[in-house]
């Protein structure tokens, strides 16, 4: 099984009110449950389902993935540069095994 | 009686208890099994139900060929001022020619400052992507995108 791993690209500097774009990337195979193996056999379903950016605490950004997401679900938002603080993602499975990331900003 | 109801108690009940989990089992399971495969027809009433679908504000960025669909770029972006009273809730992505209509979901809140999202999808074949913004306000966009597909991304 390949290894799951995310990362993420965001500013860590900002003036106040900007507007700043963020880049976030999983490695996840993203199995949407119809596809079979050599042997003709269903690979099981195994998707990430839903991300979150939380912004010092506060939901700024949100998605759902669906079926018709690719592997390697690569993703770019904006969001407004309020206060210094953290930037949490978070990444959830169908299973509920989570995988998340942290990232500092320092707002001037 | 003591031993009528002892009896009920032991075969009855097991009888009874075995059924009821099948039918839990059933309904537990055929739900499951639909879930992530909703037609492009089912999910797109689910989400228009009764509502009218406006053009315009609304943009939606894909390639007009793609040579692998396992991994097509989409970008939506929505006109709006994002600010705590007129703001972009909602987009929803759905592809009509996957066997699963849903590519993404996105929600937006006055603090995403803009309301613009990229992320990569599969397809199967040729369609037709369809992004519909749902509004503060209540108002629906929608816009539609034709992408050519030279070879399909979903196992085939």
């Amino acid at each position: 099984m390949a290894i799951i791993k995310p990362r993420v690209k965001s500013p860590k500097k900002a003036e106040k009110g900007e507007v700043i774009e963020i880049k976030a990337l999983i490695s996840h195979p993203m199995e949407s449950g119809n596809r079979k193996d050599k042997k003709g056999q269903p690979i099981p379903k195994n998707m990430i389902k839903h991300f979150k950016c939380e912004y010092n605490g506060v939901v700024v950004f949100e998605i759902d993935f669906l079926s018709s997401t690719s592997a390697n679900p690569f993703l770019t938002f904006k969001t407004v540069a309020t206060e210094s603080g953290e930037l949490v993602f978070t990444w959830t499975e169908d299973s509920g095994n989570v995988y998340s990331k942290t990232s500092k900003i320092t707002v001037e | 009686m003591t031993r009528a109801t002892k009896n009920f108690n032991r075969r009855e009940v097991l009888i009874g208890t075995g059924a009821a989990i099948a039918v839990a089992g059933l309904a537990l399971s055929s739900p499951a099994a639909f879930a992530g495969t909703k037609s492009f027809e089912e999910s797109y009433k689910k989400i228009t139900a009764g509502k009218t679908l406006l053009e315009g504000r609304i943009d939606l960025d894909v390639p007009e060929i793609a040579e692998n669909g396992n991994s097509v770029p989409l970008s939506v972006s929505v006109e709006s001022p994002m600010s705590e009273k007129d703001y972009v809730k909602t987009v929803y992505v759905l592809a009509d020619g996957n066997p699963s209509a849903g590519v993404a979901t996105f929600h937006f809140t006055p603090r995403s400052g803009e309301a613009y999202a990229a992320t990569r999808m599969r397809l199967a074949k040729t369609q037709d992507i369809i992004a519909i913004a749902e509004m503060s306000d209540g108002s629906f966009y929608k816009i539609k995108k034709n992408v050519k597909v030279t070879i399909g991304g979903c196992g085939g």
